[in-house]
């Protein structure tokens, strides 16, 4: 049964023989392929052809990886349940009539159908862990500068990163060690993932763990989801952790503080997008700046212009202090609170998601709903750390997804905690 | 513009500076969302000043010439070129 993952289905052969020889990987469509298209889930890129790898994708090919293709995603990262793809949606391999999560919703559904190995996709606020939850992988989203964003077409660049997801969190941790470690072509990497291995970190080994449960993430969720996540930490507890409630004020405004950046940063990066170097031209008549709106109108579908001109907007004369710069202070509390507990806590634990996957078309009409969805999420982003989601179980036969959030470079806590709780 | 009223003529101003055509109904279905986006993102205002003391490094490298991409490569996802260069529309 076709679940709709792949918006290009092309395979790209290994360079070499390495760690994942034999293994196909599916790459999120906002991640640059040398000479096979990709399209950020845009009718503005569905005929770009990139003329040269993302680093990881390099990575890839040297470890002895196949590519078997390019997946569906919200159009350019904007979205939480892959509906918002110009190519149409994906749906969820557990239930056909639910979203599989978004924005790297057809690189989980990839992995949940059994239709490759091993995916990558990119995560804003949440997009490699949310589709991971709402398909019961295990999805992780590195320390901010771990791993090379060369060649990922850009949306939010101070926030995101490429991640893996699998089926398992030994194999994610894996595929972790082969893309991760500092690239010259993007001078946010750092040297701590040069020479990693996190693989053997997830042997389950959590006695004398210390684990902090955010408790203003449990609250939010609803009660299916707090059930499946409470038996997880009953499961650590009983494994010899120990279990700690925080509390951190700041993640009240984390929501709020994640979409101000994120669309401040995306109405810039996406302003390349003009029909003159690449994207579709639509050949309107008229000035510069006419043909230029013209084809972004024709090109962008609503989730893209609604967060452009908000990010404009919040930009513009008059309105910066207001919201980019509060937005900015929230970004550093949330960092120092996280910073305060991870000085208690070896982990931090949550839900990944607040909600069930939902059924298809039933959260796009209400934008502000569906951005409350990331509450779990965005806050790692804003601080820069990494987390992992991996599945705790069902609820009503869905998925349910607990998060593990770690100290910037602390991704052997993270893989150790969600090793632990692996059936 | 008031704060959380957005009216269509705002949304146009914007859409105006993002250079981004927005047809009528899209105008008028923004200005409503823009307003409760707004709202909610005016919880912002209790947020404290926090000092922050950012983990910054300057990454240098010595500046040496390597080979980048052909001229045929860089124009390839060009809808229009001439003689080699982009063609753009008209300057004003």
């Amino acid at each position: 049964m076709s679940h709709d993952a792949f918006i290009t289905h092309e395979l790209i052969e290994a360079a070499s023989s390495g760690p994942l020889a034999g293994r196909t990987v599916a790459v999120k469509d906002n991640i640059s392929t040398e000479g096979v298209r990709t399209t950020c889930g845009s009718a503005m890129l569905a005929e770009y052809v990139p003329p040269y790898d993302a680093t990881v994708v390099e990575r890839l090919k040297e470890a002895g990886a196949t590519i078997e293709g390019k997946t569906n995603m919200d159009e350019f990262g904007m979205g939480t349940t892959t509906e918002t793809s110009h190519f149409g949606p994906t749906t969820n391999p557990v239930d056909d009539e639910r979203v599989p999560g978004g924005s790297s919703g057809g690189s989980a559904a990839a992995v949940a159908a059994g239709e490759a190995d091993l995916a990558l996709g990119s995560d804003t606020g949440g997009s490699v862990r949310c589709p991971a939850a709402f398909c019961g992988v295990v999805g992780l989203k590195p320390t901010y500068g771990l791993v090379s964003r060369y060649g990922l077409v850009a949306y939010a660049n101070s926030l995101e990163q490429i991640g893996p997801l699998a089926p398992t969190v030994e194999e994610a941790a894996e595929f972790l060690d082969v893309i991760a470690g500092a690239d010259e072509r993007d001078a946010t990497t750092r040297s701590q993932g040069d020479d990693t291995n996190y693989a053997t970190a997830t042997d389950g080994d959590v006695e004398g763990m210390t684990v902090g449960v955010l408790t203003d993430l449990v609250e939010g969720a609803d009660d299916r989801v707090q059930s499946a996540f409470e038996n997880s930490i009953d499961d650590l507890a009983a494994k010899g952790a120990e279990i700690r409630e925080v509390e951190l004020d700041s993640l009240a405004h984390a929501v709020q503080a994640y979409y101000v950046i994120a669309m401040s940063e995306a109405s810039s990066n996406l302003a390349r997008f003009d029909g003159v170097r690449y994207g579709e031209s639509g050949g309107f008549d008229g000035d510069w700046n006419d043909a230029f709106a013209r084809s972004r109108e024709a090109g962008f579908g609503p989730e893209v212009k609604r967060r452009i001109l908000l990010g404009t907007y919040a930009l513009s004369a008059g309105y910066h202090d207001k919201y980019y710069k509060k937005a900015q202070d929230a970004r550093a509390w949330i960092k120092q609170d996280f910073d305060g507990a991870l000085a208690d806590a070896d982990v931090l634990a949550s839900p990944t998601m607040p909600v069930l996957p939902p059924k298809l078309g039933e959260s796009l009409d209400d934008p502000l709903q569906l951005y409350l969805m990331d509450a779990n999420t965005v806050p790692v982003n804003l601080a820069d750390l990494p987390a992992i989601s991996v599945p705790a179980g069902t609820a009503d036969g869905l998925p349910v997804g607990v998060q593990f959030i770690g100290p910037a470079f602390g991704e052997e806590q993270i893989v150790r905690a969600g090793s632990a709780i692996e059936e | 513009m008031s704060n959380g009223s957005v009216d269509p003529a705002a949304v146009r101003h914007v859409a105006g500076l993002a250079r981004v055509d927005l047809a009528e109904d899209e105008v008028e279905a923004f200005a409503a969302q823009f307003a409760e986006v707004l709202d909610y993102f005016e919880t912002l205002d209790e947020v404290p000043e926090v000092e922050s003391d950012p983990d910054l490094a300057n990454v240098l490298r010595t500046d040496e010439v390597r080979a980048g991409l052909t001229q045929d490569e860089a124009l390839r996802n060009a809808p229009d070129t001439e003689d080699g260069y982009f063609e753009g529309p008209p300057v004003g």
